[in-house]
């Protein structure tokens, strides 16, 4: 794995690995929250929970619409229950079960898909959540929010059990560098500013953080300096930050690894348009499924490197 | 009304009413006014709040009504079904129709133990209507439960009312799942009777659903899980009134047997003639017996049922999703009366 070398960064755990451990951290501190599972607890982690609360943890089997619903009435009768599944399947096969059961009646289910975006790799384009940043954000009153690595999904995981309300924590497969330090602050609606600049911003979420700051650097050799900002939720969306960037910076560059409507991209443009227009460039997957290949390859195959950033701020800086 | 409830009829005088109209605090009033609307993004605190029971009123809600008074309920709760669509000039009576025995004998026969005055009191029985459409019964119902005035079933489908055309429980607190997309109320149910059962609450949940909702899969994802959990808490209803929206359910899709295969997912299960009370009375009691598996009851029943007379005449006996005319809901509401 090369993301974060250039930047210096080393290599931590996965963001799903934080979330299973994080959540069994937390299990005593928040004695209502459950665990339901659609028999892929060992590959989203909630099976960590599961195992030192087994009282507290329900596999339903293959079943997203069913353990959605289940979640509901778990909420609703004030359990703090904590759904999970493989982005994709969570949010696409459970969509109106999220939507009519979750978001409609706003109860208080924590909605965590793994192995989003095209990194998972080998197992190819039918587990690979690109969309579901787009849906999850489309439903009032949800909060959406992709850590980058293991130390901050630590704060947020935590973070999400306090929101009152549902949450939608999308978590990837593989491991990445660490960013943040054990004392970071992370808040839910807040983005995380994580070097300065002056001649633009790179907004970027989850893997691309790390992605994001390798091109930083890059981009300082060639006399052009960026800020970087970790914007971990994409719901409630963080206009203050944004609309400061513009203030300050000028440009922006939005990076995700998301298909190209509905997301981050279109989130900040949406923000901009309205309160701060400006130049923007967009880094992410492009209109299209990936397939099977081993993760960094299907980064640079799909366009999601240090590179293409660089290649995107060069340009809206000539704009 | 007052001389066969006289329970009822009570708490209108003493204004016993839910002393909020919704989770943002308003006024109660024997009258309705138009509501606020809440924000998506308020806090719902009603929902995980423990409520003290308020024993009064439990009791007085408990307390079945005799076999005369129920039968005399069925009447009244049609009446109110024919009003309010006909008043709305859209929404689902026939539907409704279908389910009034179950709906009666649940919440006057001395099967479902709540609280006006606390609709989200902890270890209350809960009712899930999972064929939302169906809800002008369940409106009816809770208004002469005693949770919000009899006035306001005429705000039914209208801008600013709490009566959606489908359930809100956002708007209402005495509504348990916001349904309407047909296949989920099952699995919110069975949410509700396992947070129950980990909390050591005798409440029972009960889940009623359509025939013709059969076809949607979540609910044998449902059936599967709740025979796993063994759910002894869980009754559910399937209201088989025989049409869905097209025609008849069994010339939609051949499931129409259902004891067989919910037997066969390990359900304990009874078939009845859902339109005659004692039968309901009688199934609900037994459901309530069984101590190591969900229940359910397949209640055969027939769609308008009360008003047929009324609906024979137009050839239409399914009669989904239309209200009657002014002049058949006069009809209907002559043949229904006491």
């Amino acid at each position: 794995m090369t993301i974060g070398q250039a930047a210096g960064l080393k290599l931590g755990k996965a963001v799903r690995d934080a979330f299973g451990v994080a959540l069994k951290e937390l299990g005593n501190d928040f004695p209502d929250v459950v665990t339901v599972d659609g028999d892929v607890g060992n590959s989203t982690r909630t099976e960590v929970f599961a195992k030192a609360f087994p009282e507290r943890g329900f596999n339903v089997g293959i079943a997203e619409s069913n353990m959605v619903g289940i979640a509901a009435g778990l909420a609703a009768a004030g359990k703090i229950p904590v759904v999970s599944s493989f982005a994709a399947f969570l949010t696409c096969n459970a969509y109106d079960q999220i939507r009519m059961c979750v978001a409609y009646p706003h109860l208080n289910v924590k909605m965590v898909g793994s192995h989003a975006g095209i990194s998972i790799g080998e197992d190819g384009a039918s587990q690979m959540a690109i969309e579901d940043i787009a849906l999850m954000s489309a439903l009032p009153g949800v909060a959406v929010v992709v850590p980058a690595d293991a130390p901050s999904t630590k704060h947020l995981v935590k973070g999400m059990l306090e929101h009152v309300g549902p949450v939608y924590l999308r978590c990837g497969r593989i491991d990445v560098p660490e960013i943040y330090g054990p004392d970071s602050v992370l808040t839910i609606g807040k983005a995380n500013q994580l070097r300065d600049g002056k001649n633009l911003t790179i907004i970027a979420n989850g893997l691309m953080v790390g992605i994001a700051l390798d091109a930083a650097v890059a981009l300082e050799a060639k006399g052009i300096t960026a800020r970087v900002l970790d914007l971990h939720t994409v719901s409630p969306i963080d206009e203050e930050a944004i609309v400061k960037a513009v203030k300050e910076t000028g440009r922006l560059v939005v990076a995700e690894e998301h298909l190209p409507h509905g997301g981050v991209g279109s989130a900040v443009a949406s923000v901009t348009a309205q309160l701060a227009p400006c130049p923007i460039e967009f880094v992410n997957i492009g209109n299209t499924y990936a397939e099977s290949g081993d993760p960094e390859g299907l980064l640079v195959k799909y366009g999601l490197t240090a590179e293409a950033i660089v290649a995107a701020a060069e340009k809206v800086c000539s704009r | 009304m007052a001389e066969v409830f006289p329970h009822v009829h009570q708490w209108r005088l003493a204004g016993r009413f839910p002393q909020r109209y919704d989770s943002a605090g308003m006024e109660s009033s024997p009258v309705w006014h138009p509501v606020k609307f809440l924000g998506v993004f308020t806090d719902f605190p009603t929902l995980s709040s423990v409520c003290l029971p308020s024993k009064e009123y439990r009791v007085a809600i408990s307390k079945p009504l005799s076999l005369d008074q129920l039968k005399a309920m069925t009447k009244v709760l049609r009446r109110h079904i024919v009003r309010m669509t006909t008043e709305a000039g859209s929404g689902h009576p026939s539907s409704s129709m279908s389910a009034v025995e179950m709906v009666t004998a649940l919440f006057f026969g001395g099967f479902m133990e709540h609280d006006p005055a606390q609709p989200r009191w902890k270890n209350r029985d809960r009712f899930i209507l999972s064929k939302g459409h169906a809800v002008p019964v369940l409106y009816a119902a809770l208004a002469e439960a005693g949770y919000f005035p009899v006035e306001e079933l005429m705000t039914l489908r209208k801008l600013g009312s709490r009566l959606e055309g489908h359930p809100n429980m956002k708007r209402l607190d005495c509504i348990e799942a916001s349904t309407g997309s047909l296949g989920q109320g099952l699995s919110v149910g069975i949410g509700q009777a396992l947070a129950c059962r980990m909390d050591g609450l005798s409440a029972h949940t009960y889940v009623m659903m359509g025939d013709g909702e059969m076809g949607e899969g979540q609910v044998w994802e449902a059936l599967a899980s709740a025979e796993k959990y063994k759910l002894a808490n869980l009754t559910a209803i399937i209201d088989q009134n025989g049409y869905q929206q097209t025609g008849a359910t069994k010339d939609v899709l051949k499931l129409t047997e259902f004891q067989p295969k919910l037997e066969a997912f390990g359900w304990h299960v009874q078939t009845i003639n859902g339109n005659v009370i004692e039968e309901v009375i009688e199934a609900l009691k037994v459901a309530r017996s069984v101590k190591d598996n969900p229940t359910a009851i397949v209640s055969h029943t027939q769609k308008g049922f009360g008003i047929l007379p009324i609906l024979a005449p137009t050839g239409d006996l399914n009669y989904h999703g239309k209200p009657l005319s002014k002049e058949l809901a006069e009809k209907a509401l002559a043949l229904l009366a006491d």
